[in-house]
């Protein structure tokens, strides 16, 4: 009893539990993006491994693993060593602080569903993604390679320029609930959409919701602003050098980074786990009627199979959904589960706009990426916070 | 190797040195082995930060010696190396050295043969396009583009499967006429492609024309003025952007195209956005060319009537002896060529290709040696590069729409 009590026991357990499922939806948005985009361009993505190519993450993990490590004789070793580790902790801490939901009872325990209840969580979450800089720049700097060291550069100063426009985007929506902490932003975000950060009076931070997502991309090297990486250009930017485990934590600190930004979104503009409707309106059965809908689909085209394999897997996913569908109807775990199915589903519609942006643009180049941000961004930015500050202050009095 | 860890520049004669803002210049090697090369090109760059101070083409990493062996194969035979040369536009390779030996043969083809000419290297074109606005976008980051036209191409490759049987090293033109009769059902085959194809064309501008990104990166890039083109032997689309008309389908017409009604575009933008439009405007214009050639595509035989040049028919080969002495001739030895030398000009889809064809009088060429557009626009990139980002390198050296094995031969 003492033992399951005991702070350490209870954060070590939660510390494994988040790590895991992090992992597991690493994995797996690799697995949709691929999807996703394949399905963007006619063609079926992964098919082979396991039913519609679910068992490909494991195969690509199962790759990297066992790929020959190579270590370049001309590296700087200590730093090149270093980059990887520091790129993905980097990107794996910042999640620590992020609340997933409200409490959750676990037999006797009663935990927040969150690592820590960092009362600065936010400025936490900043400081450590400017961390993360230092894995892309070093490991540039350390391949001792002229296309990675270009990668590197541009990856720092791209880095750099639009935290500016991104934290002036957060601290809009912070002035409005006058907390640091993300679990009291997210309270105080509470009773239906209206009363979202990104609709919420007297300044709906709209604005600013488009100008954190676009600098997000950029934060995490997505397309359009995925230069450092610009296959085309620099090879393969910072990480060429690279390989085997070393180069998928790269790829890994880039997936954890863009959970982690689509979960700030989520938590300071769309009110977090805040169902957009009351409950009394029927938004608890939400979940039920999105799942048992999906099931049926997957049933009926289970039936109608066009493809001979479909015959046995569709079916199988439509009873997981139908399934799916009736424990969010169990009272017991309602509490706890509803909360979690929507900061899923809008962490998750914010990651396939990320995944929607890639299979669409092109790419810019360097000094309009640079132009964009300083000449752009950050007025607006600037603009929008003086204007939200004046608003808060002016109805507050 | 050098101290940087890169190779030692072999006679490139780029050095580091200081530049005038203090720091010290950097050489970049761009390919053999580089994604967007497009092949096996190398760019030794000369950088100050990103921008480029000076830039070196190498080329000669795709050399075969197909010139060469030209003179060791008879003429029938030498068809099949052409399409090597430019292996997106292989029919267009095919009909420049046909052209050329029948004129040195004197040989009339007949309608039926000149029109399905027209209307497969018009097919030609759109396919060379296609691979070309694919993966100039996917250099540029824009990945689907890329896929969607590997996907019309696909169906312009089965259609010429169906023509030839093979998809890209096609030989589909022989001296004389084509290598096979027309199979059936082609008709309908390219009817359905070229009704499709308009609204695929849009679906492309839709995802790039007025993107402001695509906008951003191609508008006022890679720009070379027209007089330093004709210097250094620019041709094709380049050119055509740069507002000089000139198409040798329209200057100095071969296998019946003055009989067809097609516009030759041209844009004075002189950019990689104009390059773009035009190339755009060109597939709209090959399909009118196609649908014209389809429709009013004479009756009549598909090879000229030359036995000592052209292969007999089967059945007459095993019932006439003429025929069949002609066979053996023609497949034991070959045909001889009369004395002299011929240059033959076309318009493939990258630009102004010309055949220079020595003949000795007998089975074999003398020389064959090709002026391939390829190997013209490449001379410009120096020109075309110096001074601006390495970002712009890839968009301008991708509007070239160059490919290696028709610079190297």
């Amino acid at each position: 009893m003492q033992l399951l009590d005991s702070f350490i026991f209870i954060t070590l357990l939660k510390a494994a539990v988040v790590f895991g499922v992090l992992m597991t939806t690493l994995a797996y948005l690799q697995w949709v993006e691929r999807k996703v985009i394949a399905h963007v361009q006619v063609r079926p993505g992964p098919y082979r491994v396991g039913p519609h190519g679910l068992l490909q993450p494991v195969a690509d993990i199962i790759k990297l693993l066992t790929k020959e490590d190579l270590l370049p004789p001309y590296v700087n070793k200590p730093l090149y060593l270093l980059a990887p580790f520091l790129a993905i902790s980097m990107a794996l801490l910042s999640i620590s602080v992020i609340p997933f939901g409200p409490t959750i009872q676990v037999g006797p325990v009663t935990t927040w569903m969150q690592l820590t209840d960092l009362n600065i969580g936010v400025l936490f979450i900043l400081a450590v993604s400017s961390m993360s800089v230092y894995g892309i720049a070093l490991a540039g700097w350390a391949s001792n390679n002229k296309y990675a060291l270009i990668g590197g550069l541009r990856s720092s100063a791209q880095m750099i320029s639009y935290e500016l426009p991104m934290s002036l985007a957060i601290a809009a929506p912070l002035l409005i609930s006058n907390t640091l902490s993300l679990r009291q932003l997210v309270e105080a975000q509470s009773g239906g959409i209206f009363n979202w950060n990104i609709l919420h009076g007297p300044f709906p931070q709209v604005i600013s919701f488009i100008i954190f997502t676009i600098a997000a991309f950029a934060e995490t090297n997505r397309v359009p602003f995925d230069l450092p990486e610009a296959e085309n250009e620099l090879v393969a930017g910072f990480h060429t050098e690279y390989s085997s485990m070393k180069f998928a934590s790269f790829f890994m600190a880039e997936y954890a980074n863009m959970i982690t930004v689509s979960a700030m979104a989520t938590l300071l503009f769309l009110g977090g786990w805040m169902a957009p409707w009351p409950a009394a309106w029927g938004s608890s059965l939400v979940p039920t009627a999105i799942f048992a809908i999906a099931g049926a689909t997957a049933l009926y085209h289970g039936a109608n199979a066009a493809r001979k394999r479909d015959k046995l897997t569709l079916p199988v996913f439509g009873i997981i959904f139908l399934i799916i569908a009736g424990v969010f109807l169990l009272p017991m775990v309602q509490s706890w589960l509803l909360p979690l199915f929507w900061f899923a589903g809008k962490t998750g519609a914010i990651l396939f706009l990320f995944i929607w942006v890639r299979a669409t643009l092109p790419r810019f180049r360097y000094d309009q990426l640079m132009g964009f941000t300083w000449k752009f961004l950050f007025p607006v930015a600037m603009l929008n916070l003086l204007v939200t500050a004046f608003l808060v202050a002016w109805t507050t009095k | 190797m050098s101290e940087s860890g890169v190779p030692e520049l072999v006679g490139a004669g780029v050095e580091e040195e200081r530049s005038q803002s203090g720091g010290r210049r950097m050489v970049l090697n761009m390919g053999p082995q580089h994604p967007s090369t497009h092949g096996v090109l190398r760019l030794v760059l000369e950088l100050d930060g990103e921008t480029i101070v000076s830039c070196q083409p190498e080329i000669g990493y795709l050399h075969t010696g197909i010139e060469k062996e030209f003179e060791v194969k008879n003429y029938q035979q030498a068809v099949t190396l052409t399409d090597r040369v430019d292996y997106l536009a292989p029919l267009s390779m095919n009909l420049g050295y046909c052209l050329a030996v029948e004129k040195l043969l004197q040989l009339e083809i007949p309608p039926q043969a000149q029109w399905m000419r027209v209307m497969l290297t018009e097919l030609t074109r759109l396919n060379s396009h296609l691979v070309w606005l694919g993966t100039h976008a996917l250099d540029i980051g824009a990945m689907t583009v890329f896929l969607y036209c590997f996907r019309e191409r696909e169906e312009i490759l089965k259609i010429f499967e169906q023509f030839s049987g093979q998809r890209m090293m096609t030989s589909y033109f022989r001296i004389g006429g084509l290598a096979l009769e027309p199979p059936r059902g082609w008709h309908e085959r390219v009817k359905t492609f070229i009704d499709a194809f308009p609204s695929r064309i849009d679906e492309y501008e839709n995802l790039l024309t007025n993107n402001r990104i695509w906008i951003g990166r191609t508008k006022g890039v890679g720009v070379i003025s027209l007089e330093d083109m004709l210097d250094l032997g620019v041709t094709g689309p380049m050119l055509r952007a740069a507002g000089l008309k000139m198409d040798a389908r329209k200057d100095a017409p071969y296998s019946s195209y003055e009989k067809f009604d097609f516009e030759v575009p041209t844009r004075t933008e002189n950019d990689v956005y104009a390059r773009y439009l035009l190339r755009l405007e060109e597939m709209r214009q090959s399909l009118r060319i196609i649908r014209q050639a389809m429709d009013g595509m004479p009756p009549g035989p598909w090879k000229a009537d030359a036995p000592h040049v052209v292969l007999p028919d089967r059945e007459k080969m095993k019932t006439q002896m003429e025929a069949l002495i002609f066979h053996f001739k023609i497949v034991t030895e070959g045909f001889r060529v009369p004395e002299g030398e011929v240059f033959q000009v076309i318009e493939s889809p990258r630009g102004e290709l010309g055949y220079y064809v020595v003949s000795d009088g007998t089975t074999m060429p003398y020389r064959v040696h090709m002026r391939t557009p390829s190997f013209g626009n490449l001379q410009a990139v120096p020109k075309m590069v110096e001074g601006v980002l390495i970002a712009d390198v890839i968009a301008s050296i991708g509007s070239m729409d160059f490919v290696l094995g028709d610079t190297d031969r």
